[in-house]
């Protein structure tokens, strides 16, 4: 990584949608009056997702605006977290876990595959449909080696990748076919990949009991 | 009583106040801490990792700028806590940090411009290893842009953030920021955009590396071949204490002298950065106008004309004092005048209406009573008429600084700037004043309230034609409201010209029938004053002078040089030994850091060869004399460094009356406005310095120039 | 044969997404029963029997929670309390909570309506880390469902409580799991950790009491209280109670997360759990036991280690989150710690000199020692080097930066001695352990 800058192509200008202003006033409720700075990083994460998946100056100076902050304080949140793509990325942005637990499962493997269907790391493919990058660990360790893919549809996890099912998600998105995040073999979540080997008793939580506790009126009982 | 506890540092017991850090107190046992971030004026960032000392029986040291002694554990036996500053544990972490410092710091020294005063580099010999083991390539960090005051060699930056402190917290703009992160992390501003700021010159002193220096200075001195002389600053009523750093009779550079009462560590990118002016534009001969034009002459010749112009009628002969007239050549002017029987003498260029109506409490009426330094008692502060922050911006900044950390309410009034701190708009004439004193709520309610409430009111709002009728009205604001009191006196006027408390105090105004700036400039038109002595006022256009005889006595090839007849070179405020006062009424001694330009000369020295030629001789023939003279007719000179103000209330505020002062009547309706428009352009030093010009164009100082009387 | 945990005694009864993660769903489950009963019995009571439960804070230091929550102070004064979720999970080898997040969310939300009656906060922030985008939608839906059925919001559970809790989410950036940057980053800055004293207690977020704890510490909250802490602490040892739910990734033939109870043999857990080591026990080169952050055990070790706080600690390495990263002796073990190094470096949020400058270093370094470049001494060097960062930094990132680097080099350094012999001796410098797969 080097320093994180903004792209040098810069559009002239950017508006808050409505729906935008809408999506961050939610934000903005959340927080206790004058705090509204809060609301930051939702915020520019909801400019990004406008803005077609990066983070241009003039969006920046937006949400400075509408939050009532300095640029430069911006700037900085924009420039420290990794999730806020200061460049323009594909219609279909990777992010490749390359951290350790998915690099003992191949994660360099599933490099190579986005290396030979996208191009080099940090590049947009020429017809703009894909990006890639490597990220650091997204904690999903236990399903990896995997990816975020993040487009139109959302932000979704892609796990248990090998180099075959990684290049059968690309060339469907490539296709533009529905893809179903989660694991891309048989398993459900975490549970260990031959299946469940615990919470499969039949019915057992009907049978948790509830200590009786002390003090308690009778009068109000729960609610509703 | 304060809460002292008992530490241990390196195996002496001590008191000290619970709420010092471990840094204050283990410096009162006399053991040095190094350190980089910390800066005892700015917010404690505890980043650099310097200062950690050891507590023992802590897992890890601990960063001593950070830690209150309150905060320290009593060890299980109940004695107090021990700390150690030079254990093989510190030592190590010290060595360790500089090593990590220096891992990626380049080794230009030679080339730097910091050399001889860097932190990092005193601090390396003193706490660092003999070598690094660092044997890969060094990180390089692209340049920033700040402006054209800031160099930047961001390669040398350590991360401190004390600029990023300073930006944000004290010059109150919040447009440097440490982006990106880990050791990618860059300070820089905004798109790298120019400071804005009209403090922003600090950053260069508080980088405790090489990082952020001097544009205007690069490479221009080692700091071993200055020569300092510790002095007055003339940039604005302030007075701030500086330090001149000249070499071979030039002025390198002028930086910060501390003054806890004043200026505290800082100085204004004006009063930091205007010595390319003292270079320009200079008047280093005297000249006679000779059919039309400026012709070079001898002193004798200049002087001999001079000296036959004033032997006119004294009725038909005038004064005027500029803003950056030392004392003592007004002192000698104003002897001289008298002399002749000259009363037509002003020393008010902006034609403010003070020093007429002294109705009790003398100086209080045009002095800055609460002090700068006593601007962190109020809890209530009523701005008049003023662009503090381009009037007086080490005044602004200590109001910013109380309005963060106490509790003070701002109100204003007058054509709203942007202060660098929240204040209430209570409008922008003066008819706001008149419903203020009839109110009971908002802004008023909060006056009321307050324990020590302040009104400050600015040239803008008194160098006008119903000047006289808008102090009558801050006057009654602050007698309504309490502001002068047994114990405190709120009463306040921002002076922007560094001259002008001394001519005040000395009386540089019209005697008995004498004629006012105002009547001194209608006579120039009607032909009725002949000869208009004009010492350094450049402030004043050209056409007003009509066709009376100018003689202008100044240091800069001005407005008043421009239309003078005679032109008597004098020495700017880096060149002579003189007094000023500041708008606190505090008398302060400069020094001469380099001589007079040319054929220049000591500006009272020139008025004692002219009053030899006049047959009136001044009865000093050196400065120790001249200044004895003026202590016995004016004793205030002789009080140094004291702002009556500060000794609060023992002046006779209860005699002060300031609902008396100025006159009845109906102010008008135009704006209280500014009377600084330029702030990079208020001084004839200032117009002749090229970096001004470049700030005036990249750093907002406003578009339109000084604001002239017309 | 040491016994299992059985089903009825687990506590995220979904963990796996395997029935419904709504409302109504999660009340068969358990949760949301009696809750005002519980609330009723005031809050010493919770706090005291938190204390009695033995829980220890679940998202890598291990400060007993119940002792948290008493930090706070009792009254509330103008400065509003609030509780703070921790649910930036980021620490490599780490995947729990995003399961509880999405699959039990409703066990969180009652578990922070719980505490923040025992510390009087009226308002409750999760902060997920930015990346999971699903989560922090599916936890929304959930507080949407809990507050439409009354159990947040005015007159919580009609306890007479009122309680907000909202969704946060971060953007990238590891550092925010440090309480303090977690906080910072609510705020809407950079992750910076503050210094402390002041510690959150006193001044968190906005200035205000706060405290901050991982998603597992407050949601194990309610069930505890309903099923007594006696039973909690009748899982594992003194001093390391409860269940807890570990991650199992690396090289394993099942990895999977799963719920156990503490002090459970790191044996156990792989073989009973994870389908054992890949190509057997006797395959397995080394271990890191709690997430990336603590130094990494050797086969010898993990063959009788359990897995709890002390057992840890006790052979140098720790507890952390429970994530393990498991190694077979195909595994090139100096560039595994290599790429956790950077990774490291990466997070690294800048501020304090010796993280800043140190990780960079190590990284170097470590990347010099995969290819064998590096010089014999630099081993000590790189080993100096991280003493020089551990515990001199603001936050724990920078020990966590050293820890790993630490481990290998007390375990595995004549594994990086060969390297550099190789490399100068133009040989391959590393050989896998094992033929090829």
């Amino acid at each position: 990584m080097s320093a994180r800058r903004l792209a040098k192509d810069q559009p002239d200008s950017f508006v808050l949608s409505a729906a935008s202003k809408k999506e961050i006033a939610v934000w903005i409720k959340k927080y206790p009056k004058g705090r509204q700075a809060s609301a930051l990083i939702p915020g520019l994460w909801i400019v990004q997702k406008q803005a077609g998946g990066w983070l241009p100056a003039p969006a920046l100076e937006a949400i400075a605006a509408h939050l009532d902050m300095p640029y430069i304080r911006v700037y900085e949140v924009a420039t420290f977290y990794t999730m806020f793509n200061l460049a323009p990325v594909g219609e279909h942005h990777v992010q490749l876990c390359g951290t350790t637990p998915c690099w003992l499962r191949g994660a360099g493997d599933l490099k190579k595959v986005c290396e030979s269907k996208i191009g080099p790391k940090g590049s947009v493919s020429a017809d703009g449909k894909f990006s890639w990058i490597e990220v650091e660990c997204l904690g999903a360790c236990a399903n990896a080696p995997m990816i975020q893919i993040s487009n139109a549809d959302g932000d979704g996890y892609y796990e248990d990748l090998t180099t075959e099912n990684l290049e059968v998600l690309l060339d469907d998105l490539a296709a533009g076919r529905k893809v179903k995040p989660g694991p891309q073999n048989a398993r459900h979540t975490s549970e260990p990949e031959t299946g469940a080997t615990t919470l499969n008793t039949k019915g057992f939580y009907n049978k948790v009991k509830k200590k009786k506790l002390p003090n308690t009126s009778k009068t109000k009982a729960g609610a509703k | 009583m304060t809460d002292l506890r008992k530490v241990n540092i390196d195996g002496a017991e001590l008191e000290v106040p619970g709420d010092y850090t471990l840094m204050q107190a283990c410096e009162q046992a006399g053991a040095e801490i190094p350190r980089f971030c910390y800066h005892e004026r700015l917010s404690v960032a505890g980043n650099c990792r310097m200062c950690l000392v050891e507590w023992v029986g802590a897992p890890k040291p601990q960063a001593s700028c950070a830690l209150q002694i309150k905060d320290l554990r009593p060890n299980r036996d109940g004695s107090c806590a021990n700390i150690l500053t030079n254990s093989p544990t510190v030592k190590k972490a010290r060595e360790g940090v500089m090593e990590f410092l220096l891992i990626n710091h380049p080794l230009d020294c030679p080339i730097c411009d910091q050399g001889g005063e860097c932190d990092l580099q005193d601090q390396a010999m003193g706490y660092g290893r003999v070598g690094s083991r660092f044997d890969m390539n060094k990180r390089a960090v692209d340049d920033k842009y700040m402006g054209p005051l800031v160099a930047t060699v961001m390669t040398r930056c350590i991360q401190c953030t004390r600029c990023v402190r300073f930006i944000t917290e004290v010059a109150g703009v919040s447009e440097i920021g440490l982006a990106s992160r880990g050791e990618d992390a860059e300070i820089t501003t905004y798109l790298e955009k120019s400071l804005t700021s009209e403090m922003s010159g600090n950053i260069i002193d508080l980088c405790p590396v090489g990082a952020l220096t001097s544009k205007p200075y690069a490479f221009n001195a080692r700091p071993w071949e200055l020569e300092p002389t510790e002095s007055i600053d003339v940039m604005d009523a302030v007075g701030s204490n500086i330090r001149i750093d000249s070499r071979g009779g030039r002025v390198l550079r002028i930086v910060p002298v501390i003054n806890d009462d004043i200026n505290e560590e800082w100085i204004s990118d004006k009063t930091r950065f205007v010595w390319d002016g003292l270079g320009r534009q200079r008047l280093d001969r005297p000249y006679v106008r000779k059919n039309g034009q400026l012709v070079p002459v001898s002193w004798d010749e200049a002087l001999a004309v001079v000296a036959g112009k004033l032997g006119g009628d004294p009725e038909s002969i005038a004064a005027i004092a500029g803003d950056l007239a030392c004392t003592e050549s007004m002192k000698a002017l104003n002897d001289l005048m008298d002399g002749l029987g000259v009363k037509s003498i002003d020393c008010r260029q902006d034609g403010a209406p003070l020093g007429e109506t002294v109705v009790g409490g003398g100086r209080q009426e045009y002095l800055m009573n609460t002090t700068i330094a006593g601007i962190e008692q109020a809890d209530a502060l009523l701005i008049v008429g003023s662009n503090v922050r381009h009037e007086a911006p080490l005044v602004n900044a200590r109001i910013r600084k109380t309005w963060i950390h106490k509790d003070l309410e701002i109100g204003m009034v007058g054509v709203p700037y942007d202060l660098t701190y929240d204040y209430g708009h209570l409008g922008e004439t003066a008819a706001e004043l008149e419903t203020l004193l009839k109110s009971t709520k908002g802004f008023a309610r909060k006056l009321k309230s307050a324990k020590n409430p302040m009104i400050l009111i600015g040239q803008g709002a008194l160098a006008r034609k119903d000047g006289a009728k808008i102090l009558r009205l801050c006057g009654k604001v602050a007698d309504k409201f309490g502001m002068v009191r047994e114990g405190w006196n709120g009463w306040n006027v921002l002076h922007t010209a560094a001259a002008r408390v001394a001519g005040l105090d000395m009386g540089f105004v019209p005697g008995k029938g004498g004629r006012d700036l105002a009547g001194i400039l209608a006579g120039a038109k009607d032909g009725s004053v002949k000869t208009i002595y004009n010492l350094g006022a450049d402030e004043i256009a050209e056409d007003l002078f009509g066709e009376a005889f100018v003689i202008y006595q100044g240091s800069h090839g001005d407005r008043g040089a421009h239309r003078a007849d005679v032109i008597l070179p004098g020495a700017a405020y880096t060149e002579k030994d003189a007094l000023w006062v500041n708008t606190e009424g505090r008398v302060q001694m400069g020094f001469a850091a380099v001589p007079p330009k040319g054929d220049a000369k000591t500006d009272w020295k020139i008025i004692r060869a002219l009053s030899e030629l006049c047959k009136r001789t001044l009865p000093y023939d050196d400065i120790e004399a001249l200044r004895k003279k003026l202590f016995a007719d004016h004793p205030t000179f002789a009080g140094l460094n004291y702002a009556p103000g500060a000794n609060m209330g023992a002046e006779g505020a209860a005699d002060f009356a300031p609902a008396k002062l100025g006159a009845a009547g109906k102010p008008l309706k135009a704006p209280l406005k500014s009377g600084v428009g330029d702030f990079y352009f208020t001084n004839p030093v200032a117009r002749a310095s090229r970096v001004m010009a470049q700030c005036s164009q990249e750093c907002g100082g406003n578009a339109s120039l000084s604001e002239v009387r017309t | 044969m040491v016994e299992l945990l059985r089903d009825k005694d687990r506590i995220f009864t979904n963990l796996y997404g395997l029935q419904d993660w709504r409302l109504e769903a999660a009340r068969k489950r358990g949760a949301w029963l009696g809750t005002n009963e519980i609330l009723q019995q005031g809050r010493d009571w919770i706090i005291d029997n938190m204390k009695a439960s033995g829980l220890r804070g679940r998202g890598g230091a291990g400060f007993p929670t119940g002792l948290k929550w008493s930090f706070m102070p009792k009254e509330v004064t103008n400065r509003p309390h609030y509780l703070v979720v921790n649910a930036d999970e980021s620490e490599p080898g780490t995947c729990k909570d995003r399961e509880m997040l999405r699959h039990d969310p409703h066990l969180l939300i009652e578990g922070a309506l719980v505490a923040s009656f025992a510390m009087q906060a009226n308002a409750c922030y999760v902060y997920l880390r930015g990346e999971y985008v699903q989560e922090r939608n599916r936890l929304q839906a959930a507080i949407d469902e809990a507050y439409a059925a009354g159990l947040v919001g005015k007159n919580a559970c009609g306890s007479g409580f009122d309680f907000d809790i909202y969704m946060h989410h971060g953007a990238g950036a590891y550092i925010c799991g440090e309480e303090t940057a977690l906080l910072e980053s609510l705020e809407g800055k950079k992750g910076q950790p503050r210094l402390k004293p002041p510690f959150p207690a006193n001044a968190g977020l906005y200035g205000c009491p706060t405290t901050v704890n991982n998603v597992e510490s407050i949601a194990v909250g309610p069930t505890i209280l309903r099923r007594g802490a006696a039973w909690f602490k009748s899982f594992g040892r003194d001093n390391n109670a409860g269940t807890k739910v570990f991650c199992i990734s690396g090289h394993v033939n099942a990895p999977c997360n799963v719920e156990e109870a503490l002090s459970i043999p790191m044996t156990t857990l792989i073989e009973e759990y994870a389908g054992g080591v890949r190509g057997g026990w006797d395959n397995l080169k080394c271990v890191i036991p709690g997430g990336s952050s603590v130094p990494l055990l050797p086969r010898e070790i993990c063959d009788d280690v359990l897995m709890d706080f002390d057992a840890l600690s006790a052979v140098k390495s720790g507890m952390g989150t429970a994530g393990m990263i498991v190694m077979d002796k195909s595994t090139d073990v100096v560039a595994a710690i290599a790429r956790l190094s950077y990774f490291y470096k990466h997070e690294s949020c800048g501020q304090c000199t010796p993280c800043r400058e140190g990780t960079g270093w190590m990284w170097r370094v470590m990347e010099r020692m995969v290819t064998g470049e590096a010089e014999m001494r630099e081993i000590d060097m790189l080993l100096d080097v991280s003493k020089q960062i551990e515990g001199h930094t603001i936050c724990a990132l920078g020990d966590a930066a050293a820890w790993p680097i630490q481990g290998l080099i007390r375990h595995f350094r004549p594994e990086i001695e060969e390297r550099i012999n190789n490399y100068r001796a133009n040989k391959p410098v590393f050989v896998s352990q094992v033929a090829a797969e």
